[in-house]
């Protein structure tokens, strides 16, 4: 615990480095802001935003002020995405060990938040470092930003306080608060410990979103003083909702991808059988962040076309469109691998057999979506690339580009991963009701209804429709899903109420290459949001708060799409290897060394 | 030890078959760069260096063709010799320009001063333009830089060229573009409340209110069932009704509607009977 400890405290002296500059940043950079408050003092409090010249960005040891800000910056991210999932499912599974009085579950939670509680204090020093980077290579524009956003940026260091003694006591306090009255103490410990980590993430991202659709300031960039204005801009909350969900998700992945690791290097049965039903618990969560996640993204980018027809462009038609195609590729890894995942997973019971048969019809539904979602819609073409294809769409393949088609391929994967998890918890169970065959002949038919439905929709918006009627059918199309896995979750449920079990679940009776779709999974997870932030910063452009403060440095210009691959994946790597460290140091911390002969007697 | 390194490699080259496929199996397209100022030396021009220079901003610096293309986001600027003076005959026009060089002018510095039928942003009713001033904002086009622009358009349309090379090149005024103020609007809940943020009375007869540019709606039930009603406000150009031309009738009604309007719009149309 000692190393844990010390990174505690560099955590802290970070912390009140970005508390204290944060609070004063306003006056503390004189140097930068010199020439902007003088302008504020006449026109009552605010000025406009800084206009820069190149000479402005400070070159600092030949370094490429971009790219370390780029780099830290999302190394920052992964970890705070982490570090604030974890604690959401934590109490989720907290909360269901609670009611079982299951203490598995419990174990599980409390080794679950052990994990992040050694990335927290990482958070913390990236976060110092982020800053530190900002002020250095961007002082102009984090001058800007802080007169604008000076008190939640003390907000959001109080919270930040606030958040590390919480979690703190949540950590350490966990076997003291067991049991009745403790329990629900510990618990109320756990809501308030979200509230205040979902509270940190709300104020960051207005910060940035307030980047790309300003609020609350004229076009010269005068600040009219409304804080709530600037915060609540227009693009926050669909990045908000995107981003919540996703974190979940991704923080379910990188607890997956430590559980698959212990598996494979566990030594007893025991521990076999512990972490591969931690695995399997983290998968879920992934799973069931990662369903709703394509329409959290849908909903975003409509928002950005509906903020601006220039930015929506720029991002679905430009060069970005290319970068959708690689979005499209890490999806498909992401719902092949978690797929995968479950069909392994089947071989834990002895009744799996019955299903083994359904399998690689799923597989070719799920590679079949995947290659509609790829089908890229309108590209960039050169002129003649362009005559060739006679439009920038093709006439046939064309509508496979559009969003119909894209979410019916969306809905059918959903669909289909829903299915192999009910296969995977139908496979260790015998029915006991007298009509288990027509319930199972309902569930078929409730399938292959809701496919059709979802495909009629699809080609139908798809071909024979027009503009916005062609979005409509997103709509009938996410119902029938939801309605498809609803009623068929209830129906089974009666199906297979009192069912007998065909055995015990052999938990650690899983391949070793299963735990590869773990790792899969969770490497995908963290490249896609690498990739992600790339084009969420690319499409301001040259800007670096859209319309209103250019940047004016050497890098202004937008990276093209493999330098960018290129820069995430160095900065993947650079995490992977502090996320080993801090699994290291989590295993350090419990073993000891007993010296002989070291210690006088 | 083994597995581990196992382990580090299947995740190193996972991250390497990522970073392959963005390097290699997606072209490599280098964004433009941002744009800067050209120096222009206007002196030594004549109007066809002057026209092409403004065709080179409009099809590069001037990001128009993002929007002014064939796939109908924005009007057809190959038009607009005939168009302009057809702005400026409207009777909704409400600009400060005399002539169609003004025109031109006001439409890229001040693109809500007239706003194209159909083209206005979704819910403003066709006054408020989605075009960005071009003489600010992220655009940001000098004076000189706007006049060969506008000649450009002007020979494009098949006009007299009335610009004049400037002589004195001024240092150009930063105008910022306004921050778009973003809230969707709520959507409509009556047929009547559509029709007149829509003007569909402008050129429809529908009962009381007469508009004679288009046919006449007061019965449309009677000879046309629902399916037809909506294609024809999402995609009028498919059937043309007789004694009509095309065109006419604003072809992006589906993007500024939201889909249940559109239905509100067409229970109401197929029930007059
Ligand atoms: C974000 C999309 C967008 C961009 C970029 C854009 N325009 Fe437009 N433009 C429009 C729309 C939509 C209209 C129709 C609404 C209106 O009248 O303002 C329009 C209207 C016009 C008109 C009036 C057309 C007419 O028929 O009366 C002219 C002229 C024009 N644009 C020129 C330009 C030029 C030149 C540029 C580049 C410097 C440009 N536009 C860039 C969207 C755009
Ligand atoms: C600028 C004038 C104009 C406006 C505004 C306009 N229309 Fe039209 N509309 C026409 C013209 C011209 C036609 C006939 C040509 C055609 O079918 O495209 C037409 C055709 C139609 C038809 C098909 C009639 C038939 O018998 O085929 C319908 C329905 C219709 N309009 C509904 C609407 C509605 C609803 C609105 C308001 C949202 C509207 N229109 C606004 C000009 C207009
Ligand atoms: C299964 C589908 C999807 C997954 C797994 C996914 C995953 C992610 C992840 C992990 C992030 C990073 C979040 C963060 O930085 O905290 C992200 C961001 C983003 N996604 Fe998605 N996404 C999906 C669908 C979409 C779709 C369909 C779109 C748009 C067409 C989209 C657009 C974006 C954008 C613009 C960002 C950057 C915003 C930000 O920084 O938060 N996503 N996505």
């Amino acid at each position: 615990m000692n190393t844990n400890k010390k990174l505690l405290s560099y955590g802290i002296l970070a912390t009140l480095v970005v508390g204290l500059l944060a609070a004063f940043g306003g006056t503390d950079l004189s140097a930068a802001f010199a020439a902007g408050e003088e302008v504020a003092a006449t026109t009552g409090g605010y000025g406009p935003a800084p206009v820069t010249t190149a000479a402005d960005y400070p070159s600092v040891a030949g370094a490429n002020g971009r790219l370390v800000v780029w780099i830290v910056a999302q190394l920052h991210l992964w970890f705070a995405a982490f570090v604030l999932a974890v604690p959401i499912f934590v109490f989720i599974i907290e909360v269901i060990g609670m009611r079982t009085r299951d203490k598995r579950y419990d174990d599980m939670a409390y080794e679950f938040i052990k994990v992040s509680i050694t990335a927290y204090s990482l958070t913390a020093i990236l976060g110092g470092l982020l800053l530190f980077a900002l002020i250095l290579f961007y002082p102009h524009l984090f001058g800007y930003l802080s007169t604008i956003f000076s008190d939640s940026m003390f907000y959001y260091a109080l919270l930040f306080f606030a958040e590390s003694a919480v979690l703190y006591l949540y950590y350490y306090g966990w076997h003291w608060l067991q049991g009745g009255v403790r329990k629900w103490i510990h618990l109320t410990l756990g809501l308030l410990l979200n509230a205040v980590g979902t509270g940190l993430m709300l104020l960051a991202n207005s910060w940035l979103t307030f980047m790309m659709s300003p609020a609350g300031v004229d076009a010269a960039g005068v600040f009219s003083g409304d804080s709530w204005a600037a915060i609540h801009n227009f693009l926050w909350n669909p990045i908000n909702i995107h981003r919540f969900v996703a974190n979940i998700a991704y923080g379910g992945s990188i607890v997956g991808a430590y559980a698959a690791f212990k598996f494979l290097t566990a030594g007893t049965d025991r521990e076999k059988a512990h972490y591969d039903w931690m695995g399997y618990n983290a998968n879920f969560i992934a799973i069931c962040a990662l369903l709703p996640l394509p329409f959290a993204g849908y909903y975003l980018a409509a928002e950005i076309y509906a903020y601006s027809q220039q930015m929506g462009i720029t991002l679905m038609g430009g060069i970005f469109a290319w970068l959708f195609i690689i979005q499209a590729v890490l999806i498909g890894a992401l719902f092949l691998s978690a797929n995968y995942y479950l069909w392994c997973g089947m071989g834990r019971s002895d009744g799996a057999k019955r299903y083994h048969k359904y399998i690689k019809y799923i597989a070719i539904v799920l590679i079949g979506a995947f290659l509609v979602w790829f089908t890229p819609h309108t590209l960039v073409l050169t002129n003649s690339e362009l005559k060739a294809l006679g439009g920038p769409h093709h006439s046939i393949l064309g509508p496979l580009g559009i969003m119909p088609a894209k979410n019916t391929a969306v809905n059918t994967m959903i669909i289909f991963t829903f299915l192999s998890f009910l296969f995977y918890r139908r496979s260790n169970k015998v029915a006991v009701v007298r009509w288990e065959r027509a319930g199972n002949i309902a569930q078929v038919a409730l399938f292959a209804a809701g496919i059709a439905n979802i495909l009629f929709l699809g080609i139908y918006h798809g071909y024979f429709t027009n503009t916005v009627y062609k979005v409509a059918a997103s709509i009938p199309q996410v119902m029938t899903t939801f309605v498809v896995i609803v009623t068929s979750l209830v129906l089974d449920s009666f199906i297979y109420r009192g069912a007998k079990d065909v055995g015990p679940l052999h938990w650690g009776r899983i391949p070793d290459r299963a735990q590869y779709a773990l790792f899969l999974l969770a490497v995908a997870f963290t490249w896609l949001m690498g990739l992600m932030g790339y084009i969420r910063s690319g499409i301001r452009q040259h800007w670096h708060v859209v319309d209103i403060m250019r940047d004016n440095s050497a890098d202004a210009f937008t990276p093209t799409l493999g330098y960018a691959a290129n820069v995430v994946s160095i900065a993947a790597i650079i995490f992977l290897t502090m996320v080993i460290f801090v699994f290291w140091i989590a295993q350090v911390s419990s073993t000891k060394t007993l010296p002989s002969g070291y210690w006088k007697e | 030890m083994r597995q581990f390194l196992t382990v580090i490699s299947f995740m190193l080259l996972t991250i390497g078959a990522f970073a392959g496929f963005s390097n290699l199996g997606i072209p490599q397209i280098e964004p433009a760069p941002p744009p800067v100022e050209e120096v222009i030396d206007l002196g030594s021009m004549n109007m066809e260096q002057f026209i092409a220079l403004g065709d080179r901003i409009f099809n590069g610096k001037g990001t128009c063709t993002l929007c002014h293309n064939s796939l109908g986001r924005a009007p057809d600027l190959g038009q607009i010799g005939t168009n302009a003076q057809a702005r400026l005959d409207d009777d909704r026009y409400a600009g400060d320009a005399a002539d169609i060089e003004g025109y031109l002018s006001e439409s890229l510095t001040n693109p809500s001063a007239y706003v194209v039928v159909g083209f206005g942003k979704a819910g403003s009713d066709d006054t408020e333009s989605p075009m960005p001033s071009t003489s600010g904002g992220s655009i940001a086009l000098s004076d000189p830089e706007l006049a060969a622009v506008i000649a450009y358009l002007q020979d494009k349309g098949g006009l007299e060229v009335t610009v004049e090379i400037p002589t004195d090149v001024e240092v150009p005024e930063e105008e910022p573009a306004e921050v778009a103020s973003g809230e969707p609007r709520a959507p409509f809940t009556t047929f009547q409340e559509l029709a007149d943020e829509f003007a569909c009375e402008a050129c429809h007869t529908i009962g009381e209110e007469a508009g004679d540019l288009g046919p006449n709606l007061s019965a449309i039930g009677a000879s046309r069932d629902a399916e037809y009603i909506r294609r024809a406000i999402l995609d009028p150009n498919a059937d043309i009704a007789e004694g009509f031309d095309e065109g006419m009738m604003p072809d992006d009604m589906g993007e500024q509607i939201y889909a249940i309007e559109l239905e509100i719009m067409v229970d109401f149309l197929s029930q007059l009977k």
